[in-house]
């Protein structure tokens, strides 16, 4: 089963003073209090949370179903949102493989990628043996949606006293916070390469296809930085 | 609403767990010294910094009221906190509420 005590370690990180739960908590609480204006009521608004736990692909589907998307309509600009999950997954995975850990547990936790786990595990995973990795991911999963669930709460019932300039604080929060996290991981060619890029890209392939402008941009960015740093290296 | 909130949310938490699971699936076979698994962390990072270009050129919900000038201004504002503050995260960030909540009142 899960080690303890690397399961409280991983849990006890968002307790860090650099943790991401302010700015994770922040953001749920306009989320609730934004599912709450549309129309959800508190089961359903705390169950998107539990179940999606993807802050951009909440705010799509909210808007989505305020202007009457289709169910198909809805999945695919969720999915096109949340693409970006899948190379977080396979950055992220590799380093907790190990062959005594049993499959279930990769299953299970990948439930939990988010830029604010993902980005406490790839600056902690060096400090804990491979074995136990997992068991260190899945605390800090259960941390940051645990947190996430609490903040769609609060927010919900909090959305009274918000008014419109201080859920834009809110939202502000969570990218800034993300700016901060990704402009100190930049410690290397290709990861300074990589950030620039996407940072650049992004906005510029907005103008082309909002939709694809994530994936294109983190495509074309990634690759051309990838190849950056293998030169360097040579 | 003219769709079903309860599965307006289980459609949405499809189409998101599809690209984690896919994901895991995927790095079954890939070492973590390899060349894919290097590529696959450029395309991470720099997917991230699309997304949060994105969410604060081109916001979505809240944000997306707010000016570009008071937008830029709590950025750039941020950055310099954070690096005066050496690289702490939570100095800008509350700030950027703050500031955020301040300036949508006049910019």
């Amino acid at each position: 089963m899960i080690n303890k005590e690397f399961f409280f370690k991983g849990f006890k990180s968002i307790l860090a003073p650099d943790s991401p739960a302010l700015a994770l908590g922040c953001c749920f609480i306009a989320i609730g209090a934004l599912l709450k204006n549309l129309g959800f009521n508190i089961q359903e608004s705390i169950f998107s949370t539990m179940l999606t736990y993807a802050l951009p692909g909440s705010l799509v589907m909210a808007e989505s179903l305020l202007v009457g998307a289709s169910l198909l309509n809805i999945f695919l600009a969720v999915w096109f949102v949340n693409a970006r999950l899948y190379p977080m997954a396979v950055s992220l995975f590799p380093l907790m493989m190990h062959k005594s850990q049993p499959k279930w547990k990769y299953y299970f936790s990948c439930h939990f990628i988010a830029v604010s786990a993902w980005l406490i595990m790839k600056s902690n995973y060096k400090d804990i043996d491979k074995k136990h990795r997992i068991d260190f991911w899945i605390g800090i999963g259960c941390a940051t949606w645990t947190t996430a669930v609490i903040a769609t709460f609060v927010g919900f019932y909090a959305s009274d006293y918000l008014d419109k300039n201080m859920m834009m604080g809110l939202a502000i929060l969570n990218p800034i916070y993300f700016l901060c996290m990704m402009v100190g991981a930049m410690k290397t060619i290709q990861i300074t390469a990589s950030v620039t890029l996407g940072f650049v890209l992004g906005p510029i392939f907005y103008f082309l296809s909002p939709e694809w402008s994530i994936l294109l941009g983190g495509l074309v960015g990634g690759t051309i930085a990838y190849f950056i740093g293998e030169l360097n290296v040579n | 609403m003219s769709t079903s909130v309860v599965l307006a949310i289980l459609v949405t938490s499809l189409a998101t767990f599809a690209s984690r699971f896919l994901g895991v699936i995927s790095s079954q076979g890939i070492k973590e010294n390899s060349k894919l698994f290097r590529w696959f962390n450029c395309l991470a990072y720099s997917t991230l910094a699309a997304l949060i270009a994105r969410t604060i050129i081109f916001p979505v919900g809240v944000l997306s009221d707010s000016s570009y000038l008071s937008r830029i201004v709590v950025v750039l504002f941020c950055l310099f906190i954070f690096f005066i503050s050496k690289r702490n995260f939570v100095y800008p960030t509350v700030i950027s509420a703050i500031m955020m909540t301040i300036l949508s009142n006049y910019l």
